[in-house]
């Protein structure tokens, strides 16, 4: 790895799954180890248990759970994934335990192994709308007192449905629904050739099988493996001499403009370009 | 503070046992006899307008007497729905939402972002870049310490040291504005290293800061409390936290540490140029709101230590990454190459796609563990980007911390907590 991100023990990371591995049994659906980090994916119904296994079984020690994040992904079944992040203080080791749910069914509560478990499930429900049994407290957190809807789920608007404002006549804050002056810009990025998803006119004609060596993206996990491969055996930190600069006089590296006899010769009629002070000096 | 009395009427709550009450022959606070005033518990409402409350937080407290036996802390009131626009932005346009995370340090709520970037590009930083960085992190962490040091003490009635170390506070974001052209929100640190280089003047200037100025102004302002009798009177057995609580309620930062567990993301997890850094990592003995604050005056020395280390060892040398499909070109560059030109325009349009991938990277914030739990698709804007907040676990457990205590230890439970609810609420 090149970055400079925390330098947790990621090398500990094929034992620890091996030991997740041996440890969880049929709980653990699947584990693997993506840009340096181990993603465990566990069954629904096994949570409480794998979790507790996760912070007791010595080799294992996850003793902290540093936050619980939902993400949303709609065009699956069970579009949300709850994701456990766990932190060994005694092994200085991070691991990602995720869970798959939809909107009805809920995960078991881990209010019981962690008490700080409560808020931050209390903001997973509150955001996604996923439930939680044996929370005792699965109120809203953050947003408003009566608010409708779970706002970080991709089918929810940016803009919400609702604004409030101060109302003159009724001398307090009003709730209406929301009215933009101008509409919401967004642009579309994706290059045709580099994996949208929809298809462009004229592209119907031709449905035929990719070509051998079309451009594939990257994930970031091929990009840091191949990156080790190349760099893993050069000292990661060197010295300050190497990062010495050799080219300060260069008016690219300084900023300031180049003196007025550089490149190309003036025209000798002073009509023809600008003198100083035109455009963009 | 408004009085908010909803409790039906109820026996009274009492701390002694009726049945003991009984064998022992005395009357009982539970059942009362004549003359025995009948004192029922009260709700009263904390904030969310309320000087000690350190922004918008409103507490429901339930309280017997003058003691707190219960408290509900509202959060959200500074919801501003930051992952959700986040999602729409590129990752040079998601920068500037984290400055205005937590405002007291910016700069180091931008570290962990640019470090879950660099992380998912696998993007080499230039070594002086990553000598700023940890630099001014450090400023930071002395600026938001300024802050929340002083206003505790004054949470607890001392005027004086507040205003000394504000003035330390203004020596720093003068010292950002020459940084960056901005006091607050500065938007410095990015993917692939900084934005600018910083001139020679404003380092040796910090230099002297640090050697003159600094101690003076912080070592005095300390003195004032850190004996004080008072003070100690307010904070020493305060809400009291061992270390398997801290452990189990997700402590992080300086609070963990007063707890007595030496954890430092910093020295354990060490980001940027860290490892290279000497430092020691204040522990406390008690757990309790004095040890918290203790911590926080040493890590400011500690924090002055690493700067001098910076100083000292800074080289020569790109400030940025050159990857130009990441990295946008200096200004000068594009007047001349065409090239240059057209890298700027895409990537401040467009922006850089971020090969797919989850990270999560923690860095040290001065308050705590600051998160961020980046989902990439491979396009230019994240998925998912979840910040994990320092406050949301540190303020959780401000019901059994301040459970038995008395009113006025709120301010300083909360004081010890350093909360900021730009944070908090996201």
């Amino acid at each position: 790895m090149r970055a400079p991100a925390p330098a947790w023990a990621a090398d500990l990371n094929d034992e620890t799954i091996a030991l997740a591995e041996a440890t969880l049994g049929p709980a653990l659906v699947h584990a693997v180890a993506l840009v340096g980090e181990v993603q465990l994916f566990v069954q629904r119904d096994g949570l409480v248990p794998a979790l507790i296994a996760l912070r007791d079984t010595p080799g294992l020690e996850y003793q902290q759970l540093m936050e619980i994040a939902g993400v949303d992904y709609p065009e699956r079944a069970e579009r949300f994934d709850v994701v456990y992040n766990l932190l060994s203080l005694t092994r200085n080791h991070r691991v990602q335990v995720h869970v798959h749910t939809d909107e009805e069914q809920p995960i078991p509560s881990v209010t019981g192994i962690w008490p700080v478990a409560g808020w931050l499930e209390r903001e997973v429900y509150d955001l996604y709308g996923v439930l939680f049994s044996g929370n005792p407290d699965l109120r809203r957190i953050l947003t408003d007192y009566g608010f409708r809807g779970h706002p970080l789920r991709k089918d929810f608007p940016m803009t919400g449905y609702t604004e409030l404002r101060y109302s003159e006549e009724e001398k307090r804050v009003v709730y209406q629904p929301v009215s933009l002056a101008q509409d919401f810009r967004t642009f579309d990025f994706m290059s045709p050739w580099e994996g949208a998803e929809y298809v462009l006119p004229g592209d119907e004609k031709g449905s035929l099988p990719q070509a051998k060596g079309a451009y594939t993206p990257l994930t970031a996990d091929q990009a840091q493996k191949a990156g080790a491969a190349e760099t893993r055996t050069a000292e990661p930190r060197a010295g300050s001499e190497s990062y010495a600069k050799t080219t300060a006089d260069s008016t690219v590296d300084t900023g300031s403009g180049g003196p007025e006899s550089r490149g190309a010769p003036k025209p000798a009629n002073p009509d023809v370009t600008p003198g100083s002070g035109g455009q963009n000096q | 503070m408004t009085q908010e009395t909803v409790a039906p009427p109820a026996p009274a709550t009492t701390t002694v046992d009726p049945h003991v009450d009984q064998l022992l022959d005395q009357p009982s606070a539970a059942q009362p006899t004549e003359g025995d005033v009948t004192i029922q518990n009260y709700t009263i409402n904390f904030g969310p307008q309320h000087p000690a409350a350190h922004g918008v937080l409103r507490l429901v407290m339930e309280l017997d007497g003058e003691l707190v036996e219960r408290i509900d802390p509202h959060v959200g009131l500074l919801h501003r729905g930051t992952e959700k626009l986040i999602e729409a932005k590129t990752y040079i346009q998601a920068l500037p939402y984290f400055d205005r995370l937590d405002y007291c340090s910016p700069l180091c709520m931008e570290h962990s972002w640019v470090l879950a970037v660099e992380k998912l590009l696998d993007l080499e930083v230039p070594i002086r870049a990553q000598y700023l960085r940890v630099f001014f992190a450090e400023l930071t962490r002395i600026s938001n310490h300024m802050l929340n040091l002083g206003s505790h003490v004054m949470d607890v009635g001392a005027m004086t040291p507040n205003l000394w170390m504000f003035e330390i506070r203004e020596d720093c974001y003068n010292f950002f504005e020459r940084m960056s052209g901005a006091r607050m929100h500065h938007n410095w640190f990015r993917p692939g290293g900084v934005h600018q280089d910083v001139p020679l003047k404003l380092l040796t200037d910090i230099a002297d800061w640090l050697d003159t100025r600094l101690p003076q102004l912080f070592e005095d302002a300390i003195s004032l409390v850190a004996d004080n009798r008072i003070f100690k009177q307010r904070n020493v057995d305060i809400a009291t936290v061992s270390r398997d609580d801290a452990i189990a309620w997700g402590f992080s930062g300086p609070m963990i540490r007063a707890a007595g567990i030496p954890w430092d993301l910093r020295k354990s997890q060490p980001y940027d140029v860290y490892d290279r850094m000497e430092f020691d990592i204040p522990v406390g003995t008690r757990g309790d709101c004095y040890d918290r604050f203790m911590v926080r005056v040493e890590e400011v020395r500690q924090s002055a230590r690493i700067m001098k280390q910076c100083l000292r060892d800074m080289p020569e040398g790109p400030v940025a990454s050159s990857d130009r499909k990441v990295v946008p070109p200096r200004r000068a560059e594009m007047k001349r190459s065409m090239e240059a030109l057209i890298h700027h325009f895409k990537l401040f349009t467009e922006g850089f796609h971020v090969p797919a991938g989850e990270v999560y990277v923690a860095t040290e914030s001065p308050k705590g563990e600051f998160g961020v739990y980046l989902v990439s698709d491979g396009t230019n804007k994240p998925y998912r980007c979840k910040i994990r907040p320092t406050a949301f676990s540190h303020l959780q457990a401000m019901d059994f911390m301040s459970r038995g205590h008395m009113l006025a230890d709120t301010t300083a439970i909360l004081g010890a907590m350093d909360i900021v609810f730009g944070e908090c609420d996201r």
